[in-house]
């Protein structure tokens, strides 16, 4: 049974459209990433779900139910909000609780939940702090024990980790994601973070500028990037797309991952060598094969490189093509470059 | 000298002019005040002597200071909470997403702008018999009997606790906007995915969160309450029959146009003390349960 479905919903403020004719289905117990750089409409998206906006047209459902005007609390679901917004004069136990006291559940099933939580969220020793009193990392879980506590089928996620240090956003997102299979939620997560949308997601939803993409799983949008946007998004550093007249034609872009590509002493392309990051275990060497400008990640620490030639080659396999006016995925080779290959 | 001795003194010297004026002006006449309390009042060539709590024991026996004690003491439980329901009511209007909403806002701090005896003009006008706004209304419109609103014992101070709620209301108003736009929207979102109805949130979030602001609003105005005296001045003189006069303009009587200077004093340590036991009780009382950002 499909757990969300948005129908060609779109939500414009006058003249600006943030979020535009959007549609995907997410299935019950799914992890949901909602991916793409600030203002492509990501969090716009997630508020139509939560019922924090109204669509301009289109229509929402949860679980076969059409929800399109139905306010926030009658959609019976969570969210977890990037400032966290916790109330400021509740204690953790209190806050965690709100929800369950406005709904008027009795207090023996509040604490008897309460504990569970607390315990699963390793929440017990802070239960009467106040906010203001508790880390980033702690006021983090006391969201999240709030979200899960009303035990919803659907919880949102709006960068629920941004505000977090690197080493605890790493260990948040394996526990977010067991968690999440634990209870067996569906989860919608927004972020604008590739690493963690490739990590933790069964499905990613990438968008830009109010439309969606791509909508793949994680393996498919680094394997088969649909459109140019979704190949120049997704990978660290992102694939490179050039116009390269021996490769591909006229109006046709290559694209080859940067960590696809080796150096060679005899074939492949002659390159120019214009700057080299060091990584640690391998380099990233920013060359230049005529106008195009293309990274390779290769292994080894290459620091007297710049200025020299070096040869380039990959393999056919590793290839993408793209029409250059619409910038969508060619799915067949174009012609010429078969001829080539011969 | 050392770099320490010289930042103290920098900091005392940039202290100084506002310490002088504190001092000149309100340590000292407070203090002086007390002083005089134990004297009698200087008269021509008879010079203040020392009379210990004389002017105390007067003052427990003068049914006039009990009278405006009285009139006060209604006179702030008459205005204090209703003027606060109002400001806290007209602030969540204003705050609301409505159309001349600025329009609102400034016609609500309008009577805070406006001098104070300009405002009792305008309202005596409003009082007059006969031809006043009032009895145009209740008399022209509802066919009542005329009535002297200000010159009625029963009806002058209940007169002017309406012109001073009026008055009150539109200036605490504003400090309840501030604090309910300082509120983050997210946590009104919060409450909503959470399933809290708009009453609910007003009662758990809103009204917890602007308790700060209730308590400085508060002790302001327990402190107006007590020391109002111009509108009397204008609108009633303290009259009829001491029924409006309230504890200030009772030492203004007493000591500028009775010109006993002992006793005004005495008076003014009574109104110190009210005044200081107030803020006591709303900082003692009242902090603990207020939670501050």
């Amino acid at each position: 049974m499909s757990a969300i479905r948005l129908q060609q919903v779109s939500k414009a403020w006058a003249e600006v459209h943030a979020v535009a004719d959007v549609s995907f289905t997410a299935q019950a117990g799914q992890f949901v990433t909602l991916l793409g750089p600030s203002g492509c409409g990501k969090s716009t998206t997630l508020r139509l779900i939560a019922g924090l906006e109204t669509p301009t047209s289109g229509s929402v459902h949860l679980f076969d139910r059409d929800v399109t005007h139905q306010t926030p609390a009658q959609r019976h679901l969570s969210m977890v909000f990037q400032s966290y917004a916790l109330f400021p004069h509740l204690d953790v136990a209190q806050n965690i609780l709100f929800g369950l006291k406005v709904r008027g559940v009795g207090a023996a099933e509040c604490a008897l939940r309460l504990q569970r939580t607390a315990e699963l969220l390793g929440l017990g020793a802070l239960l009467h702090r106040k906010p203001a009193q508790l880390s980033g990392g702690q006021q983090q879980r006391v969201a999240l024990g709030r979200a899960i506590i009303a035990e919803t089928p659907v919880c949102l996620m709006d960068e629920p980790l941004s505000n977090l240090d690197a080493q605890l956003r790493q260990e948040m997102r394996q526990e977010l994601r067991a968690l999440q299979r634990q209870l067996g939620i569906t989860m919608v997560y927004v972020t604008h973070d590739q690493t963690e949308a490739m990590s933790m997601a069964d499905q990613v939803i990438l968008m830009h500028a109010g439309r969606i993409e791509q909508n793949a799983t994680p393996a498919e949008l680094y394997a088969q990037p649909a459109t140019v946007f979704a190949a120049r998004f997704i990978g660290t550093p992102p694939m490179n797309v050039v116009a390269l007249p021996e490769h591909a034609p006229a109006g046709v872009l290559l694209g080859v991952r940067p960590e696809a590509i080796r150096l060679a002493s005899d074939t492949g392309h002659a390159a120019q060598v214009l700057a080299v990051e060091y990584l640690g275990a391998d380099s990233l060497l920013t060359c230049r094969i005529g106008a195009a400008q293309l990274n390779a990640r290769v292994p080894g620490h290459h620091a007297n490189a710049v200025g020299a030639t070096v040869r380039l080659v990959w393999h056919a396999e590793d290839e993408h093509f793209f029409d250059a006016a619409s910038g969508h995925r060619l799915t067949q080779p174009p012609r010429q470059h078969v001829e080539m290959v011969r | 000298m050392t770099n320490n001795a010289r930042q103290h003194i920098h900091a005392w010297l940039l202290l100084l002019p506002a310490a002088v004026l504190l001092a000149a002006f309100t340590h000292y006449p407070a203090v002086a005040t007390i002083w005089h309390s134990f004297f009698s009042t200087p008269k021509g060539a008879r010079a203040a002597v020392w009379v210990g709590l004389d002017n105390y024991l007067t003052l427990i026996e003068d049914p006039v200071f009990w009278q405006v004690l009285v009139n006060n003491v209604w006179f702030a439980l008459g205005t204090i909470p209703l003027s606060i329901v109002l400001a806290f009511v007209m602030a969540l209007w204003v705050n609301g997403k409505i159309v001349g909403r600025g329009f609102l806002r400034m016609a609500f701090f309008t009577p805070t702008v406006l001098p104070m005896i300009a405002v009792a003009n305008i309202w005596l006008f409003f009082y007059t018999p006969g031809y006043g706004l009032l009895e145009q209304f209740t008399v022209g419109f509802l066919g009542l009997p005329s009535h002297n609103w200000l010159g009625s014992q029963s009806t002058a101070l209940i007169s002017l606790m309406v012109v001073t709620i009026w008055k009150e209301a539109g200036f605490f108003m504003i400090f309840y906007l501030a604090a309910l736009q300082a509120i983050p929207p997210v946590l009104a979102e919060a409450a909503a995915i959470e399933g809290a109805s708009r009453t609910q949130y007003l009662l758990r979030v809103v009204i917890p969160l602007l308790m700060p602001t209730t308590l400085f609003v508060l002790v302001n105005a327990v402190i107006n309450a007590f020391r109002l005296v111009d509108h009397i001045v204008v609108m009633t003189r303290g009259g009829p029959d001491n029924a409006s006069a309230l504890l200030l303009y009772y030492i203004y009587d007493v000591g500028f146009k009775f010109w006993d200077s002992a006793y005004a004093a005495t008076l003014t340590v009574v109104l110190l003390i009210l005044l200081g036991l107030a803020a006591l009780f709303q900082f003692l009382v009242l902090e603990r349960r207020t939670h501050y950002q």
